[in-house]
């Protein structure tokens, strides 16, 4: 199911300038949420210390899996690791563990597949030392993808467990 | 007012019998061979239904050759080419003008809407001069289109065998904005895409959607309380309630033929099992346990088995275990992986999801795993769903990208693969029975 070079760059430009969006969206709202700790302190683009903009830019809010499977890569590993040190750091918060699937697979399946993931995260962090009483998790299974494209470079995108700060 | 059900309409008609019976039957002359590769479908001659309103009776016609094309066994003729232009069921027709237009299939129609609808019809066997079908119906006048279901049923189930399936409805998952963030709500149609109805207001995320067999109850998930949770929905009232309270998440629900059960999924802990609960609530049986993905449970139609998908040996198969859990055994062995199980109604075939090779396949198996066919292949398929008689199956396919998915239809021999139309995207068709 070849698509367009031209095309499929297009639609991962828009599908990642989406995403950007999102993120401004949610660091905008949670500065609104927690109060701007002072704009002189924000890093090079990274969020105030302790905000949920350093966390998604800085500390990296998603692990990403491979296809059909809920094992944390060591790259997966070394992002969990930053995540709990930080949520151990600002015990402020709370989070709710995204898991999600690409569309290479059924949406019964996908839903389980999203909530095994999600499942991994907590448990990887808890193992660090979170409370599991600041955790919740959701899946979503197949059905908010965020990059939009019909081969593995949105496919590895969305295979993710996002942890959303709360 | 009386409304006249299916049943009391077949009843109606075998009793107008002195109306329509007046001519010989041909039995089993005229008649499709619905098997074989030197496959032909049957030309068949439908003239506009002998009406008071001329434009009523074209309607009522169209929706008889609509549904007779589409099931790819019958090829209507163009009826602007017929030697004869409006039904007419009180004479005999002129065999020697049918013979000449080549048409060996000729249905005559006539249809009246006054309190009820009524609509007569004759199906003749022109080579034999014989008359294969005489029935009456009556519906309530609301349901102008479903008489003419009823109609193509009849002429479907006297010259292909078996029962027919156009008056049924499919319940199926809406879709529409961007991909990212797609709303999906529940709607429901008749089976060949007519008289749309939401059910659900896309607040949240509703998703796979399945018939119970007295057509009025839905099982769906419904993403309302955050993780998704199986509800059920009555149609005829618009009440819903979830269903059982068990586990983080419940999904992938299933009626038991007697449509007293629902078998579904529960998550806990990354975990996913099989369990069972009575309609009218209870304690929730567990059918499966471990740590694997067990999920898409469709029971058997004498209710005694359960075929589901687990990817307890690794990539995601199909299994089938006793109605009361335990002992599953697999019985999909292909190369890639197998979900979406789901028997037919008939009890001879379970049709699935398979993936290999880079793309995704809706095929059919035996309830033993043998004698698997593919029957349609793309980027993504997946889902089906079966037509009461067994012969034809709905799922959905999606080009991929910034595209949704849409419905469509291929028979149990791979012919015929048609896209159903729907106003948005549209997924998880489930199909019902005939209507009562």
């Amino acid at each position: 199911m070849a698509i367009p070079a031209p095309f499929s760059t297009a639609l991962r430009a828009a599908a990642m300038l989406f995403f950007v969006v999102v993120v401004a969206a949610c660091s905008r709202s949670s500065n609104d949420a927690v109060g701007l700790t002072g704009a002189g302190n924000l890093g090079p683009g990274g969020g105030a210390p302790g905000s949920q903009q350093e966390f998604i830019v800085t500390v990296g809010d998603r692990v990403f899996f491979t296809t059909d499977s809920s094992s944390l890569t060591s790259e997966a590993m070394a992002t969990l690791d930053k995540q709990a040190a930080w949520l151990n750091q600002y015990q402020n918060y709370r989070v709710m563990i995204e898991g999600h699937a690409d569309e290479r697979g059924t949406r019964e399946y996908n839903i389980a597949l999203g909530a095994r993931r999600a499942s991994v995260v907590v448990n990887y962090l808890v193992s660090k030392g979170v409370n599991g009483q600041r955790i919740t998790s959701q899946s979503f299974g197949k059905e908010r993808p965020v990059a939009i494209c019909n081969d593995i470079s949105c496919w590895s995108q969305n295979r993710r467990a996002v942890t959303v700060v709360q | 007012m009386t409304l006249l059900t299916r049943r009391s309409a077949l009843k109606l008609g075998l009793a107008g019998g002195a109306l329509l019976a007046t001519s010989p039957m041909a039995m089993a002359q005229l008649r499709i061979v619905v098997e074989g590769a030197n496959f032909q479908p049957l030309p068949i001659a439908i003239p506009d239904f002998a009406s008071s309103d001329p434009t009523f009776g074209r309607e009522i016609a169209d929706i008889v050759r609509n549904n007779l094309r589409r099931s790819g066994l019958f090829l209507p003729l163009d009826p602007a080419s017929l030697p004869v232009q409006a039904g007419d069921v009180n004479g005999t027709p002129d065999f020697n003008v049918w013979r000449t237009a080549n048409v060996d299939a000729l249905v005559m129609g006539s249809v009246e809407r006054g309190g009820q609808i009524s609509s007569s019809v004759r199906v003749w066997d022109t080579q034999q001069a014989a008359q294969v079908v005489g029935k009456s119906y009556n519906t309530d006048p609301n349901s102008a289109r479903r008489i003419g279901h009823i109609v193509s049923d009849a002429i479907y189930e006297q010259l292909a065998g078996g029962t027919g399936y156009f008056d049924t409805r499919v319940i199926y998952t809406a879709e529409s904005g961007p991909k990212a963030n797609r709303t999906r709500r529940l709607a429901i149609m008749d089976q060949d895409g007519a008289n749309v109805q939401y059910l659900t207001d896309g607040a949240s995320m509703a998703l796979t959607p399945r018939f119970s067999p007295n057509g009025d109850l839905v099982t769906y998930m419904n993403f309302a309380d955050g993780n998704p949770q199986v509800y059920l929905l009555q149609l005829s009232s618009g009440r819903q309630q979830r269903l059982a309270n068990v586990g983080a998440m419940t999904f992938a629900p299933r009626f038991s033929p007697d449509g007293g059960t629902v078998a579904f999924s529960v998550e806990q802990g990354g975990a996913t099992n099989i369990y069972a609960v009575s309609t009218n609530g209870g304690q929730p049986a567990q059918l499966t346990s471990g740590a694997a993905i067990d999920t898409g449970p469709s029971y058997s139609p004498d209710g005694g088995r359960i075929v589901f998908e687990s990817d307890r040996g690794g990539s995601p198969q199909i299994y089938m275990m006793g109605a009361g859990g335990g002992n599953a055994q697999r019985i999909s062995f292909g190369q890639g992986s197998y979900s979406t199980p789901v028997w037919s109604p008939k009890g001879d075939l379970i049709a699935f999801t398979r993936q290999s090779g880079g793309q995704f396949h809706i095929g059919i198996m035996a309830p033993d795993g043998s004698g698997e066919r593919l029957l349609y292949s793309s980027y993504h398929a997946e889902g089906p769903t079966w037509a009461p008689n067994g012969r034809v199956i709905m799922f959905f396919q999606d080009p991929g990208g910034n595209d949704g998915p849409r419905l469509m239809s291929v028979d149990i021999w791979g012919r015929n693969p048609q896209t159903i139309a729907t106003e948005s995207y549209a997924s998880d068709p489930s199909w019902s029975g005939l209507r009562s």
